[in-house]
C-alpha cells in the first residue's frame, strides 16, 4: 500500500501524517508514506484545499486533518 | 528628536495592538463563515451560472475564500479542469486576494466606512471586468494542457463538519494566519512609523503628493512585485495618507501589493503561458491605476 500526504509542509499536513502513521500502526500495516509538497503535483490529484490524503493514487480526503480513527476506516476500505 | 522617537514608538505600539486584536477577531469570525464555503462547493455554485452573473458571483465568493495567494494555483487548476470558463476563474482569482471581509473592516477602522465600502465596490468591479475581459479574449490555448487533464475531485467536507469542528477550524486559522503574517505586519507598521515621524512631508509630497499626476502610477508599479498581505500594507498606507498622499494613491498601493506579487506570478507561470500571464498582469495593473485616479479625484467626498 502506498500513501501520500499532500500539502506544502504546513502544520496541518504534519498532523495528518502523524495521524496516518498512528492509524497504520493500529491496523497493523506498514505502508509507504510519502509527502508531496509541490503545488502543481498536489493539484494534479484534483485537490483544492490542503492537506490531502491519497491512498494508492486515489484522493480520499481533502481540506481537513482526519483523525486516526477515520483514516483507519479508509485504510480498511482500500 | 525625543518627540520624534516618542511619536514613532506611539504609532508602532498603537498600531501593533490595534491590528493584532482586529486580525485575530476578524480571522476567527470570517474563518467560521468560510468553513461553509470550501472550494468544491464554490466551484459547484459557480458551475451552475453563466455570463456576467457567474463573474459577479465569482467575485463575491472570492471575498469569502482564504487570504493567501498561495492557494491560487490549486484553485485555478481545480476550477479550470472542472470546466469553469477562464472569465469566471479569473474574476475569482482577482477578487480573492484583493477583497476580503477582514481587510474591509480593517480599512474602515483605519480610514472610514466610506473608503472601506468604496474599496470593496471597486475591487469587485475590477474582478468582474478583468475576468470578463480575459474571457472575451479566448485565451484557453494559453493555459498549460495538463491543467485541463487534471482529475476533478469532489470531496466535500461541508455536510460532515460539526459546529465544534468549525470553531476549531476558525481557531486554527487564526493561529496559522497570525503565525504566517506577523513579521510582515510588524515590518509594515515599522515602515509606517518611520514614514510617520522621520520622512519629511515635502519629500513624500514631491514624489507621491496629490498634485503629482504620476503618483498613482508610481505607487502601483512599486507595489506590483512586493509580496505582503493587506494587514502589513495598511499601516504604510495609513502613514502615507497622514503625510498628505492621496487616498487613491494609497489604495492603489494596497491593491497592487495584494493582488499581484512576484511569488504568485511565478506560481501562475507554471499553469498559464506567458501571453496570458502578461495580459492578466496588465489588466489588473491598469485597472488599479484607473481606480487610483478615480479615488484621488473624488477624494474630497471620502474623507
Amino acid at each position: 500500500m502506498n500513501i501520500k500526504i499532500l500539502g506544502s509542509g504546513c502544520k496541518k499536513c504534519l498532523a495528518l501524517a502523524d495521524n496516518t502513521k498512528a492509524a497504520a500502526e493500529t491496523a497493523g500495516i506498514d505502508p509507504q508514506i510519502d509527502k508531496v509538497t509541490d503545488v502543481v503535483a498536489i493539484a494534479g490529484y484534483g485537490l483544492m484545499s490542503t492537506p490531502g490524503l491519497v491512498i494508492d493514487e486515489k484522493l480520499v480526503a481533502s481540506g481537513r486533518v482526519l483523525k486516526a480513527v477515520e483514516i483507519g476506516k479508509l485504510l480498511a476500505k482500500a | 528628536m525625543a518627540n520624534r522617537v516618542a511619536g514613532s514608538v506611539h504609532f508602532f505600539i498603537y498600531d501593533v495592538i490595534k491590528i493584532f486584536i482586529l486580525l485575530s477577531v476578524l480571522i476567527f469570525s470570517i474563518s467560521y463563515v468560510q468553513s461553509y464555503f470550501p472550494p468544491e462547493r464554490t466551484r459547484r455554485i459557480l458551475g451552475q451560472r453563466k455570463g456576467v452573473g457567474a463573474n459577479t458571483l465569482a467575485a463575491f465568493l472570492g471575498t469569502l475564500t482564504p487570504f493567501c495567494s498561495c492557494s491560487s494555483i490549486p484553485l485555478f487548476i481545480g476550477f479550470t479542469s472542472a470546466g469553469l470558463p477562464l472569465s469566471v476563474t479569473f474574476s475569482f482569482l482577482i477578487s480573492s486576494p484583493l477583497v476580503d471581509l477582514a481587510s474591509v473592516i480593517l480599512l474602515a477602522s483605519i480610514f472610514n466606512w466610506t473608503i472601506a465600502l468604496s474599496y470593496v465596490v471597486v475591487g469587485l468591479i475590477l474582478a468582474v471586468l478583468g475576468g470578463t475581459l480575459i474571457g472575451s479574449l479566448r485565451l484557453e490555448s494559453q493555459v498549460e494542457a495538463f491543467v485541463f487533464q487534471s482529475p476533478v475531485s469532489d470531496h466535500d467536507n461541508d455536510g460532515k463538519i460539526s459546529r465544534e469542528e468549525r470553531l476549531i477550524y476558525a481557531r486554527e486559522q487564526v493561529l496559522d494566519i497570525v503565525h504566517r503574517v506577523w513579521l510582515f505586519v510588524l515590518i509594515g507598521i515599522g515602515i509606517g512609523a518611520a514614514i510617520h515621524n522621520w520622512i519629511p512631508e515635502s519629500c513624500i509630497a514631491s514624489t507621491l503628493g496629490q498634485d503629482r499626476w504620476r503618483s498613482v502610477f508610481v505607487a502601483t508599479v512599486a507595489g506590483v512585485p512586493m509580496y505582503a498581505d493587506i494587514f502589513g500594507t495598511l499601516p504604510i498606507a495609513e502613514a502615507l495618507v497622514q503625510k498628505g498622499v492621496g487616498v487613491g494613491t494609497a489604495l492603489a498601493f494596497i491593491m497592487s501589493v495584494t493582488a499581484l506579487s512576484l511569488p504568485s506570478v511565478i506560481m501562475l507561470k507554471r499553469v498559464v503561458k506567458l501571453p496570458l500571464l502578461v495580459i492578466f498582469i496588465a489588466i489588473v495593473t491598469v485597472g488599479i491605476i484607473v481606480i487610483g485616479y478615480v479615488f484621488n479625484s473624488a477624494s474630497q467626498l471620502l474623507i
